[in-house]
């Protein structure tokens, strides 16, 4: 048993990041038939991950300066890549957003009856993808793990996405809007990674490794001198950009958002939590972990334009969101605007490196990427939700429907309002903390911000009013139309979420003291 | 004396060949059971070859040597290096599932396995020998066959013109490279064809650059090298399906290989002098290639140009002449194989049952061919680089040799990703999903236990590499130090 114990805490990332593709090899293995037996499987071994990771975030030193836990094996000798996994504050924080919504949402596609067993399969891996990279501390593996994860999110989209809707592309040809979206978001996010990839390339080239704390330190110490026949400062700049430009895309920033409301809108449900929920993390992650380290100085060169990015992103979303008549496309740019939050700390942090500000202003970024991940992926159930039985996403063809169904009508607001930032639930706390660390740095750009956060208000109250209030639609009342109230199981798909959010909402100590004490000790 | 893994490997092909010949035409079940257990033979060898190769001593191993023709200097001399090892194993695994695939071959099976069995017989030379003339011997081997396959075997409506093409390329090419190895072996002033003893003579700069590019590019065409690519894609449709297998999967390393082996390692200064056009002519292989297999409505073409593209970064890798850019080559050769082995291998399955190749005539395959499927999606996943696949681990070194060299190239070279990433996604998706045409419906019947077993073993080599790298990068990697040796430790 103690030697159980030992082999569990030794190669606990190990576990953490293969264990959903053992899970998924399982599941292929089960009968084709008996959907309930795959459905259950998966939950349960969901589960495991999740246990994992509470068992890691216990032994987790919080005090303590540089990465834990952390594992190393040979892998690509020949380039010099080694899977070297380790997991710091920011990291863990990201893990146990992954790990939580996965089981959330796996719970939440029981309603699915075509093909489950691939479908099932098919998130375990998109899982592994995400924790890798997470968890990665080698440039190669955390772009091998980057890259890998879109491919199952893009089958889960074409091929479980809405059968209806159909997208023009050219002169009158058609095609299905799912197979547009998957097709848009594979290679938006592919296209957006090939700077990032010759950047790294480059990068492995000069320093004949990919190990990232090597890298960032042989990386910062070249300063002067020439590279590829051009002036470093030249090469660095280029290749942040190369980095910015990936990462923005996954965020999404804008101008490169465009592929995020066509994706959400034709994803099934659960796809939609999880790429609310964790993938656009990933964008935001990649910032923190390597474009901050890897590039300080230029990152604090182009604050103000990461920060043009983010209100631009912050305000236009909001716009965006308010404009829409589709409530799936309105939760979809909504997330534009609350990833901006992220950026605007991201950029202010850069600019002032070193500060209290910036510190601040981190604490409050990597909060609202936890945060987001509850409240969008609460979001997107709640839209699954009221579509299963409606059948149109349509904000007018609701109408009062609170009276019919107030349980549900409780949940959607309490969930609106986390995302509106009411003070009390976790939302409140997070951009707070990003508006108060980047005022003195970008006073002007926090301004407008801020100004965009009413316009957030608006946007969440157009949604509850158009589903909830106002005269009621006989439509729904009775008759084979009679909306039926939310069930048992998707109340347990949305109690963690709502715990988590009110529990961060009136005592963030718990994540933010994790939170803090690695973002004093990454950008001191 | 140890036993002769590679005079073995090399004739057993030819072995089998003549015992089909001897039977009846009308025992073909008879003449499938032989030609399938000498495959499996051949292939146990290769692999045995493979795992006993041993990588910390390197150089050439297994080898023999009978004299031929000692007057000449000309000798059966066998031997295998890192780069040449994946490659045997390669020719092994695509003649087995090439055979399990053309099981139902009804026309003439006697003389097509005969003939498909000569050309292994070829291949398999090439990669072994040691010595110039006998791979030129082999390599003439390896061509012959495929007129008479294509034309006999092909897509009756472009076999003729398809065969003569291919044939007309490759025979010129050879006889240009032909006339600059007798040029080596008249300079070298040793009377012998031996290229270990080549390897070591001192030829002038001056003779190299001169030499070079006629040798190089004369089995670059067999390599798919632009602007000398042309051939391939017609000869890749028109053929039969084990016939493009063994084409795309192995042929075409037989060029680049021998351009490597005989190019670069003999006139390695000609090697440096040139590296910078032949880096531009792959390059418009790359790029070139991907653009015009998106254009492509033809399932089988798309395969054919994308090929094109895919050994433009063999070639590319080649002409870094750096330690990451010829690793890369040497798992890209090995990969690509079996990817397009694959891939033919899916196109002929869905075209024997749809009896169309156009893609707008295909959809929503997956349901009555699932494995079919997941082999082709398997497969493009591998041809648009995605890490956890074999095609990742081959390309980005490539690519770390191009940033060695010139980076523009390797941004310029990037693009094909993108492009190759959207066509094989729009193809797998409109062939494979969606809805399926009312005229094909019920026509689709399964695929039998051999084919399954063929895609099968293919998509595990390919996930097997991407993701275990350990399990091909050393072998190549111990070739590529003996090549950075001769070009003087570049």
């Amino acid at each position: 048993m103690a030697l159980i114990n030992q082999f569990i805490l030794q190669h606990l990332l190990t576990l953490i990041l293969f264990f959903p593709i053992l899970a998924a090899v399982v599941v292929l293995c089960l009968p084709k038939d008996n959907i309930k037996a795959i459905r259950w499987t998966t939950f349960s071994l969901s589960l495991v991950p999740l246990l994992l990771t509470i068992i890691l975030w216990a032994q987790f030193k919080a005090g303590q300066a540089g990465y834990q836990f952390e594992e190393q094996y040979h892998w690509y000798a020949a380039i010099h890549s080694t899977l070297h996994l380790g997991v710091d504050g920011l990291s863990l924080t990201m893990v146990l957003l992954t790990t939580l919504l996965t089981p959330v949402a796996l719970l939440a596609s029981f309603n699915i009856n075509d093909r489950v067993k691939v479908y099932m399969a098919l998130f375990l891996f998109l899982e592994t993808g995400m924790l890798g990279v997470f968890l990665a501390l080698d440039l190669l593996i955390f772009f091998v793990f980057w890259e890998i994860g879109l491919v199952p999110m893009y089958f889960l989209i074409n091929q479980w996405g809405s059968e209806k809707g159909e997208r023009e592309i050219w002169k009158g040809v058609k095609v299905q809007a799912r197979n547009y979206a998957s097709l848009k978001f594979i290679l938006f996010t592919m296209g957006g990674s090939l700077g990032l990839l010759l950047a790294i390339q480059m990068l492995g080239v000069l320093f004949q490794n990919y190990d990232l704390p090597v890298l960032v330190q042989k990386w910062n110490s070249l300063t002067t001198g020439s590279l590829l026949g051009l002036p470093v400062q030249t090469v660095k700049t280029v290749a942040f950009w190369a980095f910015v430009i990936a990462f923005a895309v996954k965020v999404p920033v804008w101008p490169f958002h465009t592929w995020l409301p066509d994706a959400h809108t034709e994803a099934p449900t659960a796809g939609s939590m999880i790429l609310a929920g964790v993938l656009l993390k990933l964008g935001a992650y990649g910032f923190l972990r390597l474009v901050l380290p890897l590039y300080p100085a230029e990152s604090a060169h182009y604050a103000g334009w990461l920060a043009f990015l983010a209100v631009m992103a912050i305000v236009f979303g909001a716009f965006s969101a308010y404009g829409q008549k589709d409530f799936k496309r309105l939760v979809a740019y909504s997330s534009v605007n609350h990833m901006g939050f992220v950026l605007l700390g991201i950029a202010a942090a850069a600019k002032a490196a070193g500060t209290l500000n910036a510190n601040i202003a981190l604490n409050g970024a990597v909060l609202q990427m936890f945060n987001h991940g509850l409240s969008a992926a609460g979001m997107f159930f709640l839209v699954g939700v009221i579509y299963e039985r409606t059948h149109t996403r349509n904000l007018e063809d609701y109408g009062g429907l609170f009276p019919l169904v107030p349980i549900y009508g409780g949940i959607l607001i309490f969930t609106s309002m986390a995302s509106l930032g009411l003070p009390g639930l976790n939302g409140f706390i997070s951009e707070f903390l990003v508006v108060r660390g980047a005022w003195p740095v970008l006073t002007l750009y926090t301004a407008i911000a801020m100004i965009g956060l009413l316009f957030t208000g608006a946007y969440i109250l157009k949604g509850i009013k158009n589903v909830l209030h106002g005269p009621l639609n006989e439509h729904w009342v009775q008759g084979e139309h009679k909306l039926t109230e939310i069930n048992t199981r998707e109340i347990i798909v949305m109690a963690p979420l709502m715990t988590l959010i009110l529990v961060i909402g009136i005592w963030p100590a718990w994540i933010l003291d994790v939170i803090n004490k690695a973002m004093g000790m990454l950008f001191h | 004396m140890h036993f002769p893994f590679l005079s073995v490997i090399v004739f057993t092909p030819l072995v089998a060949a003549l015992g089909i010949l001897l039977y009846k035409p009308e025992q073909k079940k008879a003449i499938r059971i032989t030609a399938l257990s000498a495959a499996i033979f051949a292939l146990a060898l290769s692999v045995w070859v493979y795992f006993t190769y041993d990588k910390a001593v390197a150089g050439y191993q297994f080898v023999e040597k009978y004299n031929w023709m000692p007057m000449l200097g000309i000798s059966l001399h066998f031997g295998v290096d890192g780069m040449s090892v994946p490659l045997v194993l390669l020719t092994g695994i695509v003649m087995v599932t090439g055979v399990m695939i053309s099981w139902g071959i009804e026309d003439r099976p006697r003389e097509f396995f005969a003939f498909l069995f000569i050309l292994a017989s070829g291949v398999f030379g090439v990669f072994a020998s040691l010595d110039l003339f006998m791979l030129f011997f082999f390599y003439e081997i390896a061509v012959f066959p495929m007129y008479l396959l294509i034309s006999i075997w092909g897509w009756i409506k472009t076999r003729e013109y398809a065969a003569m093409k291919l044939t007309l390329y490759l025979f010129i090419g050879s006889v240009v490279s032909l006339i600059g190895a007798l040029v080596i072996y008249w300079t070298s002033g040793q009377h012998t064809f031996d290229m270990l003893v080549l390897e070591t003579v001192k030829f002038t700069p001056t003779f190299q650059k001169i030499w070079f590019l006629p040798v190089f590019l004369g089995f670059a065409v067999l390599g798919g090298i632009f602007p000398f690519h042309n051939w391939s894609p017609d000869g890749h449709v028109a053929a039969p399906t084990a016939v493009s297998m063994f084409h795309a999967g192995v042929l075409m390393k037989l060029g680049a290989f021998a351009a490597l082996r005989v190019g670069i390692m003999l006139l390695p200064e000609g090697a440096k002098f040139w590296a910078p056009l032949i880096m531009g002519l792959a390059l418009i292989n790359i790029v070139y290639g991907a653009f015009i297999a998106s254009v492509q409505s033809d399932f089988k073409y798309v395969i054919g140009f994308s090929s094109v593209s895919h050994m433009g970064l063999v070639m590319m890798g080649f002409a870094t002449l750096k330690p990451e850019g010829l690793l890369g080559a040497g798992v890209q050769m090995f990969s690509h194989g079996v990817m397009t082995a694959l891939f033919f291998a899916t196109v002929g399955m869905v075209y024997d049952r749809a009896h169309t190749r156009q893609i707008p005539e295909l959809g929503g395959l997956i349901k009555p061919l699932p494995l079919v499927a997941i082999g082709v999606i398997v497969g493009s996943l591998v041809s648009m680089g995605m890490p956890g696949f074999s095609g990742f681990v081959a390309e980005f070194p490539i690519f770390m040799g191009i940033w060695r060299t010139q980076w523009l190239v390797a941004v310029i070279a990037a693009i094909s990703i993108i492009v190759t990433a959207s066509y094989v996604l729009l193809v797998v998706r409109r062939v494979f999903f969606g809805k399926m045409p009312e005229t094909l419906q019920g026509h689709i019947t399964p695929i039998n236990t051999l084919d399954k077993i063929a895609l099968v073993l293919l998509m595990a080599l390919m996930i097997g590499i991407g993701i275990f790298p350990a399990l091909m990068v050393p072998w190549v990697q111990s070739g590529v130090q003996h090549i950075l040796a001769l070009l003087g430790g570049a």
